[in-house]
């Protein structure tokens, strides 16, 4: 695995993006819904804090991020093009990291204006920035994991919506799991409760950075990437 | 140079490549020729490292497909069937992007690609996005593309289908002017193209290899049978059919009369022009024309391709 082919790939995946209005229109897509529920709530709490936006983030994330991933394998499968990617001399992880990266900057690049609303709250009441910065380092591990699932999802099928909707039902069942724990038997609550990605985001959200929750994302991106790979490795 | 080996590929039940052993040496222009699902696409994407074997393997130049596939992969230049590149990319940014993948250094990259340009003809459509090509356009880039690293193996998958005439001879002269340094291999089903190119041809039926070797050998290759036309004038119909049959060798006879001359067609199974010749100076007619017909190599492909079925 050389550094090299990666940043190539990279640099190609992440400009496909902009080659196409998909990234402008899920992006404006992402700001429009985050925008409105979180003000929508917000001057009626009068509350100088963001825990309305980290709320809701993770559930926005499951159904945009899997329509950022949902073409970076489908697509190359259905045209044929991944018949040239994978006769090039690169190695399939090259590939996958390449275009994990480059989705996932995609997605930071997404939230990244919703700083924005941090700064104006600060300017009207006296906002404190660790759960905030927090927020956002658990957004970014959050979306890592989500974009690498997307990513797995993509590299089991040729058609986009197929991707799109795998990737969504995982995302979305490890999103509301956490709300679900009541219908569990209790001896299986711990391990259902660990298994959710909203434990983990809520105990960073609130500005605990704890290593178990970071090594919870980083195996989680690891899992599905992995994963991606061998069905790469595999396919055909 | 390249060496396949025994290889087998199943799909599922479907046997596509049977036992296949072939040894193609360096700098010759090899023509893969075969029928629809002969197995042409799939050796050649077993070769490239696209699919793996399922028995058997291929070594490109002591390198193993399998086990050094990336060592291999920089030695091979492949081109897949209707040249399926990212749509959405100008065709400069493709090309940049190809020469860094290949590893083509900052300082020689922009001369590389003027080199290429100028070779495939693609000078014209540098700034225009791949999928606003025509399709002879877009074969072009996918040539460049192979060719970037300039590299020994250039493997060619129907680089000639869909193109107009003019298009299929230029990339013909391309192929030519490649094969004088660096060993080629292009599948294809247009026979003329393979004898007007290759040095070598090998017709594939069924996954396996039903002949092969140059122009000249597979033409003289007995197991085709040969076709003589003869013209008689003065002949009785009935008893020149019967005087022809009886020569040894003759398995069939067609008979057209016209203009007071009789022209017959006769598929033999060697030879026979001497044995007619007697046959007909034996008699009182007089011969207007005795030819043996050149085969063509359509004729031996179909002969091959649908010897069993």
């Amino acid at each position: 695995m050389s550094p090299r082919s990666i940043s190539t790939v990279f640099k190609r995946e992440f400009q496909s993006y902009f080659y196409s209005p998909i990234a402008y229109i899920i992006m404006t897509i992402f700001l429009v819904i985050t925008g409105w529920f979180f003000f929508s709530t917000f001057f009626l709490a009068g509350r100088a804090d963001m825990r309305d936006f980290f709320g809701l983030l993770p559930l926005i994330l499951a159904f945009t991020i899997p329509a950022i991933t949902m073409r970076v394998f489908a697509e190359e499968y259905r045209s044929g093009s991944f018949e040239i990617l994978a006769t090039l001399p690169l190695n399939k992880w090259e590939i996958v990291i390449g275009k994990y990266l480059a989705s996932h900057l995609l997605t930071i690049v997404m939230m990244a204006p919703t700083v924005i609303y941090a700064i104006s709250i600060s300017s009207v009441g006296s906002l404190d920035w660790g759960p905030v910065f927090g927020g956002y380092l658990g957004a970014i591990l959050l979306s890592g994991a989500f974009t690498a699932i997307g990513i797995f999802s993509s590299s089991l099928t040729h058609n986009q919506i197929v991707a799109f909707i795998i990737s969504v039902s995982i995302c979305f069942f490890l999103t509301i799991i956490d709300n679900m724990l009541i219908l569990i038997p209790g001896f299986l609550i711990g391990f259902f409760q660990y298994l959710g990605t909203g434990y983990h985001f809520s105990s960073i959200a609130k500005g605990v950075i704890d290593s178990r929750d970071i090594v919870y994302f980083l195996s989680l991106i690891f899992i599905a990437l992995y994963s991606s790979y061998l069905v790469n490795m595999e396919k055909r | 140079m390249i060496s396949i080996q025994e290889l087998s590929k199943f799909y599922d039940d479907v046997c596509a490549v049977d036992k296949m052993s072939l040894d193609i040496p360096e700098g010759q222009i090899m023509g893969l020729l075969g029928p629809n699902g002969a197995g042409k696409s799939t050796t050649l994407r077993i070769l490239t490292g696209y699919q793996p074997p399922s028995k058997g393997t291929i070594f490109v130049n002591g390198l193993d497909v399998r086990k050094e596939a990336l060592e291999a992969k920089k030695l091979i230049g492949y081109l897949p069937e209707s040249s399926p590149i990212y749509p959405d990319m100008l065709v400069y940014d493709y090309l940049d992007y190809i020469s860094q993948v290949r590893e083509i250094d900052k300082s020689s990259r922009n001369s590389r690609l003027k080199e290429l340009s100028g070779l495939c003809g693609i000078r014209d459509v540098m700034h225009k996005s791949v999928s606003s090509l025509s399709k002879g356009y877009k074969q072009r880039v996918g040539l460049a593309l192979a060719m970037m690293s300039d590299p020994k193996i250039l493997v060619l998958d129907e680089p000639t289908s869909g193109l107009d005439p003019n298009q299929i001879a230029e990339i013909r002269n391309i192929i030519k002017e490649i094969g004088k340094e660096k060993t080629v291999i292009f599948s294809t089903h247009i026979l003329s193209e393979a004898e007007a190119t290759c040095d070598r041809i090998v017709i594939v039926n069924k996954g396996r290899i039903a002949a092969d070797g140059t122009m000249e050998e597979l033409k003289s290759s007995a197991r085709a049978g040969q076709k003589i036309s003869l013209s008689l004038l003065h002949a009785n119909q009935k008893d020149a059919e019967k005087i022809l049959g009886e020569i040894n060798g003759v398995s069939a006879i067609r008979c057209i009369e016209g203009d007071g001359q009789l022209d017959f067609t006769i598929d033999a199974a060697g030879d026979l022009r001497a044995e007619i010749y007697h046959a007909v100076k034996n008699s009182d007619w007089i011969l207007l024309k005795l030819l043996q017909e050149q085969k063509s190599l359509e004729n031996i492909f179909r002969i091959l391709t649908t010897e069993g079925n």
